[in-house]
C-alpha cells in the first residue's frame, strides 16, 4: 500500500508552481544593487570618450579636482602607475580600463570621479577637459582588412593589422569533394547585425575595502560571482579569501552581466585608495554603448546539394567584428565560440568553416546575449541557409528539411563539425508545428492572395542548441573548468537550505531549485530556500548563462539531493530495524520492502540525522555536490511564422507564430513557457527593430531607448506555444535540457523567412535584419537584395 | 538622473509665472508636461537655471469648443484627454487620428498639446495637425495676450516665437467652414517612436467641393512642413482620385527628408505621397487611388486614420485605428 506523495501538490517536477521570487519584485521589495547603501559611501561616475577614435593629446583635472565634495579623480596615466590602465579579457587579450595612449571606440572610459553625491560627480566630469586628436574610423570587417587601414591595436606588439585570428574547423578535403560532387550549390551572404542584451538594471558595483579586516567586499552586477572573485584575485594580486563578491537580485543579464567592465575595477581601486565604500551605476545610455554587445557576424557560405535534396556538404566563412578590444565572454576553446553547432540538426556528411576576427572602433566585449556563445548566428545563418537552398531546389520548405533530418535513431549523432548531439525527435516537432499552423491550407491562402496582389509569407525556423557549457574537456573560462555545485543543508525539522554556484537573473532558480529538491527528496518545494550569489556562503560555481543553469547547476542540485537520500536511507534503515538492502523509496518515505505499511518520512530521517543516528555516522544531513557534466544537452524546436507584407510600405505584420519546443523533461512548466515567450519576444525584435549600428565616424545609433528598439507588449505579435513532444536527455540525471535561449536563437529566421517567402517573387535572396519597412520596400521595388551593415546610410 | 544643478520655482498664478520668467531671462525655462524638457536636463543637452513648473496653474486644463466650432485647447490639456475625448471624436478627425499617436501611453498621460508646440521638435506630430489645421497658439506676456498663427510660432527647428517672458497659454483650431475631414498617419518604427513619417491631411467641402485643405508633414524636413502647393492642388474641385494624385505628388514634392537609419530619403518620399493617398481616399471612398488599402486584413494600418483608433494592444494581426506601425 503506497503513500507516496502527490509530487505536483508538493511542488516537485512538472509543477507550474508560482515564482516565489516575484513576491518579493513585484511588491518593490528586491534588492538589486542600487538598493544598497552603506554607511560613508561615495558615488562614482565615468567620463567616457565622445570620439570613436582619437590621441589623447593630454587630460586636464584640475578644475575637476577643484568642485566642493569631489574626493578623487582617476586618469588612464594615475591608472598606470598602478599597473591598472589595462586589465585581461576573458578571450587572452587585453583591454583598457581607462585609456591613456588613444580612445578605441565611442564611449570609452576616460576618467573617473568619485564625489559625495553623483550629482557633483556628474559635474566634476563635465569639468574634465580632454584634447584629442581625431583618427580614422574603422567600422566593419571590410574598412578593418583594407590597405592602408589604420592599426587600431597599436598598443600591442606583434599586431601589425587589425586582424585578431584565423580559425578553421571540419574537414576541408571531404567538403571539397562534396562540392565537386553536387548538382546544384546555393549560396547565401548576410550579415547579423550587432545588438546589445539591455538588460533594464544597467550594471553598477559597489566596492567596500575595510581596513581594518583587509577585506574588500564587493556587490555587483554579475551572473558568475565565482569567476569575478578568480579574477579581482588575479587582476588586483588581493588573497582570495579577503575577496567577498555579493551578487544580490539581478534586473536581467542576458550576458551582459557576465564581462569585467572597466566600471567595477575602478570602483575597488577607488574604495582601496579612499577606505570608504564607492558606489557605480551606470546609466541605460553608458550601458548600451559601452558594455558587451553580442552577435556582428557576416557570413558568407554555400551548400552542396544533389538534385533529390539530399544535403552533400556545408562551407561556411564567418568575418566576426569584435570591436576594439578581443575581450569575448566565452568559455569554449573555440575562438569563434560555437558557430560551428550550425546545421547540427540535419544530417550533413561533410563541412567546413573558416572564420576571421577582426577590430573596428566599436565598444568590445562579445557576449552570449541569451544563447550559448554564437549558436544563435550558427542557427539563423543556418535557416536562412535552408530556406534558400529549398527555394533553389524547387523542394517544399518542410519537406526539404524533413528529408535531412537527423532521424531519431541515429543518436548519439556526430556531426560534421565534431558535436555529439544527444538525443531528439526532430520530424516529430515539425509535424506538431505544420498541423498548428495549418500548412496546407496557408499555402492555398497564399496563392489565393496573391493574385488580389496581397503578400502572405510563411516561414519555418528549427534550431538545436549545444546547451550547458561544459564538459570540462572543452570549456574552461581563464583556465576553470566548466562545472557547476550545489549545497544542500536538511534540519532536522525537515526544511532545508539549497545553494548552487549559479546566479538567477530572472530564471527563477529559487522556484525551481527547489522543486528538484521536491522530486528527489519528497520535501514539499516550500521548505527549501535557495540562495545564490554570495561568495563567502556558495559552493564555487561558473555562474548562469548559455542556458547552463538547469543543466549543470540543476544536475548538481540532483545530484546532492540523491547523496542526502543515501544518508537518509542508512537512517532510515536504522530507524526501522532493518537493513538497507531491505528498504524502498517512494518520494517522500523510505518502507520496508516485506511489510510497506512500516516506514519512515523524510522528515523523520532528518529529525534522527541530528538526534538519533546510529553508531559511527556523522551527524547532521548536509552534503555538496559537483557535477562536470559529460556532454552537452541538445534541446530542439521549430518555429513557424505566417506574415503579411503591405508591398506599398514595406510594413509587415505577423499573422500567426506557432513555437514547438522540445527541451526535455519540463520542471515548471510555467517558467518555461515564460521563458519560451521572453525568447519569442527578442526574435521578434531582432527581426523587426532591435539593432546598434554605427555611422562613418563611430558614432553609435542606438545609445537610447528611443533609438535602441527594444518591443513593447504593443507590438509583440502573440504566440501558440506547444509542449507535446518531450524527448528526455539521456545522460541529465532527471532528463531536462536547458530552455533559456532556445527561442531567442531559432526565432528570428522563421520571422525573417516569413517575410523573404512572401516576397519570393521578386527573386531577393536577403535583407539583412532588422526587417524595417523600408528595407523590405526597397526589396520589393528594386528586385535586389538589402544590406544593413554599418556604416548606416547617409546623405553625406 | 543626475541633471545640473536648477532653481524651481511653482507659481499659482499667471502673472507670478510670468515675473518669475522675466527675472530669469534666457536662463528660464517653462515646466509643462515635462516629456521633452527633463529628457533633454537629463542628458544635460539643456541646463537651465531656473524652472518655471505651470503645473499648479488654475484652469488651463480643458479643451472645449467655442459655440461658433472654434476648439480650444489650454496648455495644461494632457495629450491623454485629447486622446479619450470625445468631442473631438465628433468634431474633429484630424486631431482624434493623431492623439492615440502620440508617444505612449505613459508619455500621454503628462505631455502636452502646447507644450509639443512649444517644443517644435520636426518630429513632432501636434505640430503637422495644428498646421494643416491652421491654428494659433496664445501667447501671455507682460505686455498681455497675442495670438500667432501657427506657421509663425514655429520658427525653426526646437524653436518658436515666444518671448523669454512669454507663456503659451492655449492653441486654438479655427471652426471649419463646411464639412471637415482628414486624418493622420504615422510610420513608426515601435509604439512611442517619433514619427519616420507622419502626414496630417485635413479638407473642408461644401457644395461637393473642396473649400480648404491643409497638408502638413512630420519628420521629413529640418522642421514641420506646411505643404500648400500640395493642398492648393485640392482645393475648389471635388475630390478625385487625380487631384489626389496630384496633392501627393506635389506633397513628396515639399519633403525634404534625409537618408538615416530610419529610411532613405526616397523612401520617406515615397511614404508621404502613400499616405496623402491613404487619407484622402478614405473621405470619399476612391478605393482606386487608395493602393491595397481597406482590405489588407493584416494590420497593415491600411484602415486607419480618422477614427483615430486606439492603439493596438492585440500586438500585430488585427486591423487597428491609428498607426501604420513599422512592424
Ligand atoms: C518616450 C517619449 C516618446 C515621445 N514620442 C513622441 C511622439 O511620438 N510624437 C510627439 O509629437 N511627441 C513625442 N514625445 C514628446 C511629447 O509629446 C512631449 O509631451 C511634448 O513634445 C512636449 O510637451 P510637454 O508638455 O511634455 O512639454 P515640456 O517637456 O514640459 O516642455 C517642452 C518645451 O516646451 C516649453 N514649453 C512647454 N509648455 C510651454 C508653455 N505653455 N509655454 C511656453 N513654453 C512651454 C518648455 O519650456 C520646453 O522648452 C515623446 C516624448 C517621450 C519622452
Amino acid at each position: 500500500m503506497s503513500q507516496a506523495l502527490d509530487e505536483i501538490k508538493i511542488g516537485g517536477l512538472g509543477a507550474s508552481r508560482k515564482r516565489v521570487e516575484d513576491d518579493r519584485f513585484i511588491r518593490g521589495r528586491g534588492n538589486y544593487t542600487d538598493d544598497i547603501t552603506l554607511p560613508g559611501m561615495l558615488h562614482m561616475e565615468i567620463l567616457r570618450s565622445p570620439l570613436a577614435h582619437a590621441r589623447i593629446k593630454s587630460v586636464d583635472a584640475s578644475k575637476a579636482w577643484d568642485i566642493p565634495g569631489v574626493r578623487l579623480v582617476l586618469t588612464g596615466e594615475m591608472m598606470a602607475t598602478r599597473n591598472l590602465a589595462w586589465m585581461p579579457t576573458l578571450s587572452y587579450d587585453t583591454q583598457a580600463v581607462l585609456a591613456t595612449d588613444k580612445v578605441r571606440f565611442q564611449g570609452q572610459e576616460v576618467a573617473c570621479v568619485i564625489a559625495d553625491d553623483p550629482y557633483i560627480a556628474k559635474d566634476a566630469c563635465e569639468a574634465i577637459d580632454v584634447e584629442y586628436e581625431p583618427l580614422p574610423v574603422i567600422v566593419n570587417p571590410v574598412q578593418a582588412q583594407a590597405d592602408g587601414a589604420p592599426v587600431i591595436r597599436d598598443d600591442k606588439e606583434n599586431q601589425p593589422d587589425n586582424v585578431i585570428y584565423d580559425w578553421e574547423v571540419g574537414d576541408k578535403a571531404g567538403t571539397d569533394r562534396a562540392f565537386e560532387q553536387a548538382d546544384v550549390i546555393s549560396k547565401l551572404k548576410l550579415h547579423y547585425p550587432r545588438s546589445h542584451p539591455s538588460p533594464i538594471e544597467c550594471c553598477g558595483s559597489i566596492a567596500d575595502f575595510n581596513r581594518a579586516t583587509s577585506k574588500l567586499t564587493v556587490y555587483m552586477t554579475t551572473q558568475a560571482p565565482h569567476i569575478i572573485r578568480a579574477a579581482v584575485a588575479l587582476v588586483a594580486e588581493l588573497p582570495e579569501h579577503m575577496i567577498r563578491i555579493v551578487s544580490p537580485d539581478i534586473g536581467g543579464g542576458f550576458g551582459n552581466k557576465v564581462p569585467v567592465y572597466p566600471g567595477y575595477v575602478c570602483s575597488i581601486l577607488a574604495s582601496i585608495l579612499l577606505e570608504r565604500p564607492v558606489k557605480w551605476i551606470e546609466d541605460k545610455s553608458g550601458n548600451l554603448i559601452s558594455t558587451g554587445f553580442a552577435r556582428d557576424m557576416y557570413l558568407d557560405s554555400e551548400m552542396a546539394l544533389r538534385k533529390d535534396g539530399k544535403i552533400l556538404g556545408v562551407r561556411i566563412h564567418a568575418d566576426a567584428d569584435h570591436g576594439a578590444f578581443f575581450s569575448d565572454a566565452q568559455p569554449s576553446k573555440f575562438k569563434i565560440g560555437l558557430l560551428h553547432s550550425a546545421f547540427a540538426a540535419y544530417d550533413i556528411p561533410a563541412g567546413h568553416l573558416t572564420a576571421r576576427g577582426t577590430y573596428s572602433n566599436k565598444a568590445p566585449g562579445g557576449v552570449a546575449y541569451r544563447c550559448s556563445f554564437r549558436v544563435t548566428e550558427a542557427m539563423f545563418f543556418q535557416e536562412r541557409m535552408m530556406q534558400a537552398a529549398a527555394v533553389d531546389l524547387g523542394i517544399d520548405q518542410a519537406e526539404f528539411r524533413r528529408m535531412n533530418f537527423v532521424q531519431d535513431e541515429q543518436f548519439p549523432y556526430r556531426t560534421a563539425f565534431g558535436f555529439l548531439t544527444d538525443s531528439g525527435q526532430y520530424a516529430k516537432c515539425l509535424d506538431v508545428g505544420l498541423k498548428a499552423v495549418g500548412y496546407e491550407e496557408f499555402r492555398q491562402q497564399q496563392a489565393e492572395a496573391r493574385k488580389r496582389g496581397r503578400l502572405l509569407g510563411l516561414g519555418i525556423s528549427t534550431m538545436t542548441e549545444p546547451l550547458g557549457a561544459g564538459n570540462s574537456r572543452e570549456y574552461d573560462i581563464l583556465g576553470i573548468k566548466m562545472f557547476d555545485s550545489a549545497e544542500l543543508k536538511v534540519h532536522m525539522t525537515g526544511k532545508a537550505i539549497l545553494r548552487t554556484g549559479a546566479k538567477s537573473q530572472g530564471q527563477g532558480h529559487e522556484t525551481t531549485w527547489a522543486q528538484i529538491v521536491a522530486h528527489e527528496l519528497g520535501l514539499p518545494a516550500e521548505d527549501v530556500v535557495v540562495e545564490e550569489g554570495d561568495t563567502d556562503t556558495a559552493p564555487f560555481g561558473m555562474g548562469t548563462y548559455a542556458s547552463r543553469s538547469t543543466p549543470v547547476a540543476g544536475a548538481a542540485v540532483a545530484m546532492v539531493s540523491r547523496k542526502i537520500r543515501a544518508k537518509a536511507r542508512k537512517l532510515a534503515a536504522h530507524l526501522l530495524e532493518v537493513s538497507e538492502e531491505d528498504i524502498e523509496w517512494e518520494l517522500g518515505r523510505f518502507y520496508v520492502r516485506s511489510a510497506p505499511d512500516r516506514g519512515v518520512t523524510i522528515q523523520e530521517c532528518a529529525m534522527a540525522a541530528y538526534s538519533n543516528m546510529p553508531d559511527g555516522m556523522e551527524p547532521g544531513l548536509e552534503n555538496t555536490a559537483y557535477y562536470d557534466p559529460p556532454n552537452l544537452t541538445w534541446p530542439f524546436a521549430v518555429y513557424i511564422v505566417t506574415v503579411e507584407v503591405d508591398p506599398e510600405t514595406g510594413v509587415w505584420d505577423v499573422l500567426n507564430m506557432v513555437a514547438v519546443d522540445d527541451c526535455g523533461v519540463r520542471i515548471n512548466p510555467m517558467i518555461v513557457e515564460g521563458q519560451i515567450m521572453g525568447g519569442l519576444t527578442e526574435a521578434y525584435a531582432m527581426s523587426s527593430t532591435q539593432f546598434i549600428t554605427f555611422d562613418s565616424e563611430g558614432n553609435c545609433v542606438g545609445s537610447n531607448y528611443m533609438d535602441y528598439m527594444l518591443p513593447s507588449a504593443w507590438e509583440t505579435p502573440g504566440f501558440e506555444l506547444h509542449s507535446e513532444v518531450v524527448t528526455p536527455s539521456p545522460h541529465h540525471p532527471i532528463g531536462a535540457k536547458g530552455v533559456g535561449e532556445c527561442a531567442a536563437v531559432g526565432g528570428p529566421a522563421a520571422f525573417v523567412n516569413a517575410v523573404m517567402d512572401a516576397i519570393s517573387d521578386t527573386g531577393v535572396r536577403n535583407i539583412d535584419m532588422p526587417l524595417l519597412p523600408d528595407r523590405v520596400w526597397e526589396a520589393i521595388k528594386y528586385h535586389r537584395d538589402v544590406s544593413g551593415a554599418p556604416p548606416v546610410r547617409a546623405d553625406d | 538622473m543626475y541633471p545640473s544643478r536648477f532653481r524651481y520655482e511653482a507659481p499659482r498664478s499667471i502673472a507670478e509665472a510670468i515675473a518669475l520668467l522675466r527675472e530669469g531671462g534666457d536662463d528660464a525655462k517653462v515646466l509643462a508636461g515635462g516629456q521633452s524638457l527633463v529628457p533633454l536636463m537629463k542628458l544635460r543637452f539643456a541646463s537651465p537655471e531656473l524652472i518655471v513648473d505651470i503645473n499648479n496653474l488654475p484652469g488651463l486644463d480643458y479643451h472645449r469648443e467655442d459655440p461658433d466650432g472654434t476648439i480650444r485647447i489650454g496648455a495644461l490639456c494632457r495629450h491623454a484627454d485629447l486622446e479619450r475625448s470625445a468631442l473631438l471624436k465628433a468634431r474633429q478627425p484630424v486631431m482624434a487620428a493623431a492623439a492615440p499617436l502620440i508617444a505612449d501611453p505613459i508619455v500621454r498621460n503628462r505631455g502636452t498639446l502646447v507644450g509639443s508646440l512649444c517644443h517644435a521638435d520636426p518630429q513632432g506630430d501636434w505640430a503637422s495637425v495644428v498646421t494643416a489645421l491652421g491654428g494659433f497658439v496664445v501667447a501671455r506676456g507682460p505686455g498681455g495676450r497675442r495670438t500667432i498663427p501657427i506657421a509663425d510660432f514655429v520658427t525653426g527647428p526646437f524653436q518658436n516665437a515666444l518671448a523669454p517672458d512669454e507663456i503659451a497659454v492655449e492653441a486654438i483650431i479655427p471652426a471649419p467652414k463646411g464639412a471637415l475631414a482628414g486624418g493622420y498617419l504615422k510610420l513608426e518604427r515601435r509604439v512611442g517612436d517619433f514619427a519616420t513619417v507622419g502626414v496630417a491631411v485635413a479638407t473642408e467641402s461644401s457644395g461637393g467641393k473642396v473649400t480648404r485643405a491643409g497638408i502638413a508633414l512630420t519628420g521629413v524636413g529640418g522642421s514641420t512642413i506646411n505643404a500648400t502647393a500640395a493642398a492648393e492642388a485640392l482645393v475648389g474641385q471635388p475630390l478625385s482620385a487625380e487631384s489626389i494624385r496630384q496633392a501627393a505628388d506635389l506633397a513628396a514634392e515639399a519633403a525634404r527628408p534625409r537618408t538615416d537609419h530610419r529610411g532613405s530619403a526616397e523612401y520617406k518620399r515615397h511614404m508621404v505621397r502613400t499616405f496623402v493617398v491613404r487619407i484622402l481616399s478614405r473621405g470619399d471612398g476612391g478605393e482606386a487611388a487608395a493602393g491595397n488599402g481597406g482590405e489588407a486584413g493584416a494590420g497593415n494600418g491600411s484602415e486607419a486614420g480618422a477614427g483615430g483608433g486606439t492603439q493596438n494592444s492585440a500586438g500585430n494581426g488585427t486591423a487597428d485605428g491609428g498607426a501604420e506601425r513599422a512592424a
